[in-house]
């Protein structure tokens, strides 16, 4: 990001990834530490009042920061948040996106904001966050 | 249904290091291909790696909802926040220390909102970031 300055409205951050499978969930509760059985275990989900096991929230954040380090060198992000607006159910195909909304100064740097999103095929929104980088 | 004394709870401090073998796994389970993140001793971690690293070395992961007497299959998350202050890299030893600190009730008590705020240090004692994550409880109606 240090070459060029963007400017407010640019999408700087744009990724597909290909839809999620039982699999995909199974490994990720393997690699991410995150054990929590409705996520993989169907008769698990069932008894919690679901109708299925669903996507981790922590997967679609972790889809949607790569988006972010695909252009945005991960020393220079300063804060990333998002709020899970939807539960991601299995096969969903996502598509993360970010759009500079300010640039701003902040702890002695030119920073710019960030807003995310992680929507699934239908463009249902499930994930809307912000991130704060440094330019 | 926790209260307001739950603020300010502290749980068992986490102390876990970022192994380069489990950081492969978490990098090819996400179909990560980015070389920034495998270029070696001093590669930096990807974003959320955090909240992995303290629920993969934690004794008892769910260990703040035993605490709280929160069935786990009520439980889902609301939003999560980190706060980057200084970088985290393989080799790196970080210490997460969590707190309750808040604990809202909505929708006339269904539902339970509670945040858990984690300060995280590394071995050189380096405040390296904050994160927050809000659970969202679903309270067992009445009957």
């Amino acid at each position: 990001m240090s070459s060029s300055v963007p400017s407010v409205g640019d999408r700087i951050v744009h990724k597909a990834f290909p839809s999620i499978s039982r699999h995909r969930l199974a490994l990720y509760c393997g690699a991410s530490g995150d054990h929590n059985p409705i996520h993989v275990d169907i008769d698990f989900a069932k008894a919690a009042g679901f109708p299925d096991v669903f996507a981790h929230g922590m997967l679609v954040m972790g889809y949607l920061g790569q988006a972010l380090t695909d252009a945005v060198v991960p020393s220079r992000i300063r804060s990333f948040s998002t709020r899970f607006a939807a539960i991601t159910q299995l096969g969903a195909a996502l598509t993360c996106e970010g759009t500079v909304t300010e640039l701003i100064e902040q702890g002695g740097e030119k920073r710019a904001k960030l807003a995310l999103t992680a929507k699934d095929q239908n463009g249902e929104i499930k994930l809307a966050g912000e991130a704060i980088i440094a330019l | 249904m926790v209260d307001q004394s739950a603020v300010g709870r502290e749980f068992t401090p986490v102390t876990a290091r970022v192994e380069p073998g489990r950081l492969r796994f978490f990098l090819d389970t996400l179909g990560e291909r980015n070389p920034v993140f495998r270029e070696g001793p001093a590669a930096p971690v990807p974003p959320t790696y955090l909240f992995c690293l303290e629920m993969m070395d934690a004794p008892d992961p769910f260990e703040f909802l035993t605490a709280l007497g929160i069935d786990l299959a009520r439980v889902l998350h609301g939003e999560q926040r980190f706060d980057y202050h200084a970088p985290v890299v393989v080799g790196d030893t970080l210490t997460f220390r969590p707190r309750v600190s808040s604990v809202t009730d909505k929708k006339g008590g269904a539902m339970t909102l509670i945040v858990v705020e984690t300060a995280v240090t590394n071995q050189a004692g380096v405040h390296v970031a904050d994160t927050s994550r809000t659970i969202v409880v679903r309270n067992a109606r009445p009957s």
